[in-house]
């Protein structure tokens, strides 16, 4: 497998704000690749510099082999991005707008996957309906159905699913999956971190325009695994002092972070010892939000973290 | 060439589903100003031996090309920069020189349309005259250029709507108003006649009426020269903004 999308040191910068601080990556074609960082990390800057919506100030990108800046005709017929912000020309119908940005790619001719891309993500009731009148949701799913229309090799979905009900992420991450299996590459920044688990073979975490992890999604819960133990004391008793150090309270629960599972019992022993019983015990293993806290916040032995 | 092709069907598609307000309205705009002018002045009044009423058309014809020339370019860039939708044309492979042809194209079919639409009304009221056919056909291309050109330039530069209102009122409306198209130069003080001639809109406007009545107050030739120098300039400014991607791509 080639690589899709190579990164060589990106820098970028506005005014005294380095949003891109030397992004060096290299994305394999067919990947599923997540890319999460909190807001402000460069997430977007990084897509909009591989789409030449930015400038990157310094460093290469390329997406199958070809250069952003001096080959931008064939990278942007390689590359279909489905941005952030809810945006819609508010003068055509679905139909139209899906046409008119065929023809932007020199598809003149191209109803018949337009008309695919209309079935699979439920538009087709829709197709003759003009934009202004469709629900956020539909709204999202034509922008997909636009970064598709060219059947481009790499998909980058800023933010997919902000703001869409759960059937509709179902069925757009079926459809996401197929491309993908079919050969798409796909690059994907989230905040849904259980969507990024469950799809992205690989993730690159971001912090202030900087990669601070760079990992197979698997190696990156192996790394950070542990579990979380969280209980609460019957009639709110507060915990033995030699265990309380160790836990973080939060809403009269009680959590522990614990590498191993053989650490519970001595927990447990020790509430005993003291006269009190539990109300109540949770087991949860670590999960992609607990190792972006981690990562993001430097965190690895404390905080709350806990997740369901 | 594709990419320009679909640019511009769109923008086609884009100013004629609302073609009541880009097309009718600057039309009837026109009308009310030949016949609120005219009959006041038509009795009494000769502009170089040409009765007021048909002096009148050409300079209105012309002052609806320019006005909508520069609409169309500027109020479609605004609308999707403000929107966002911009994206969508930033995104596939369209070069600038592409995006600009497209535009400008764009604006001078609408000036086409709408030029046409305020001749084709407006003569109803005066048998129309066409001394010199390509005269007519060189100002329309070439002041419907600037315009359409200077569109593009004060779409990508505004960034609100407001932006665009002032550049559209406290340039564009003055220097078409003050352009001669009610009057012929030679009626003003010599002072204002002086401050007229570094008005580029007047030589469009005199050389456009000078295809019809083959009279004017300028040389035909020398506001020919004077239109292919400012296209040369708005479009080289318009051109280099689009390929910096200025107010564009970030």
């Amino acid at each position: 497998m080639g690589i899709a999308v190579s990164l060589r040191s990106v820098r970028k910068s506005f005014g005294a704000l380095r949003a891109l601080d030397g992004i060096s990556l290299d994305i394999r074609e067919g990947e599923f690749f997540g890319l999460l960082g909190p807001n402000g990390a460069g997430k977007t800057t990084l897509i909009s510099c591989l789409a030449g919506l930015a400038r990157a100030d310094e460093g290469k990108l390329s997406v199958m082999g070809y250069d952003v800046v001096d080959d931008y005709r064939e990278t942007r017929r390689r590359l279909g991005v489905v941005p952030q912000e809810l945006v819609f020309d508010p003068f055509f119908t679905v139909r139209e707008t899906l046409r008119i940005q065929s023809g932007y790619f020199g598809l003149r001719h191209n109803d018949a996957w337009i008309g695919e891309l209309l079935e699979n993500l439920d538009l087709a009731g829709k197709s003759d309906v003009n934009m202004r009148r469709l629900s956020g949701g539909m709204k999202r799913r034509v922008l997909l159905a636009q970064a598709l229309v060219h059947k481009p090799r790499v998909i980058v979905l800023d933010e997919p699913t902000a703001g869409v009900d759960v059937e509709l992420r179902q069925t757009l991450w079926r459809f996401i999956q197929r491309l993908n299996r079919e050969g798409h590459t796909v690059i994907l920044t989230t905040h849904y971190l259980e969507e990024a688990e469950l799809l992205c073979e690989r993730i690159a975490m971001l912090k202030q325009g900087r990669i601070v992890a760079l990992d197979t999604t698997r190696d990156l819960l192996t790394k950070h695994a542990g579990y979380i133990l969280s209980i609460r004391l019957k009639n709110d008793n507060a915990l033995p002092g030699t265990l309380r150090e160790r836990a973080v309270q939060s809403k009269g629960c009680w959590t522990f972070r614990l590498k191993d599972p053989n650490e519970i019992a001595p927990i447990l022993a020790a509430i005993r010892d003291d006269g009190h019983s539990l109300e109540d015990l949770r087991l949860l293993q670590t999960d992609l939000e607990d190792v972006f806290v981690r990562v993001i916040h430097g965190t690895e032995s404390e905080g709350e973290g806990s997740s369901q | 060439m594709s990419g320009f092709r679909t640019l511009l069907h769109k923008e086609i598609l884009r100013f004629w589903k609302v073609g009541f307000q880009t097309i009718a309205a600057p039309v009837l705009t026109s009308l009310l100003y030949l016949l609120i002018f005219s009959s006041l002045l038509d009795t009494q009044t000769q502009i170089n031996g040409i009765r007021y009423m048909a002096f009148l058309i050409p300079g209105l014809t012309m002052m609806a090309v320019l006005q909508n020339a520069f609409a169309n370019s500027s109020s479609s860039l605004i609308q999707s920069k403000v929107t966002g939708s911009v994206i969508f044309v930033l995104l596939p492979p369209i070069s600038y020189i592409e995006f600009f042809t497209a535009y400008m194209t764009a604006a001078l079919l609408r000036g086409l349309m709408v030029g046409a639409g305020v001749f084709i009304v407006t003569c109803a009221f005066a048998p129309p005259a066409f001394a010199a056919p390509f005269w007519i056909l060189a100002f329309f291309v070439i002041g419907g250029g600037v315009m359409g050109a200077l569109g593009i330039v004060a779409g990508i530069w505004a960034d609100k709507f407001d932006q665009l209102a002032g550049f559209q009122n406290f340039l564009i409306m003055p220097l078409t108003m003050l352009s001669g198209v009610f009057y012929s130069i030679h009626s003003l003080p010599l002072f204002w006649q002086g401050v007229s001639r570094f008005n580029p809109v007047f030589y469009m406007i005199d050389g456009f009426r000078y295809g019809f009545f083959g009279v004017s107050d300028a040389a035909p030739e020398r506001s020919l020269a004077v239109g292919i120098v400012c296209f040369a300039v708005v479009a080289a400014t318009a051109l280099f903004m689009l390929r910096r991607g200025y107010k564009l791509r970030y």
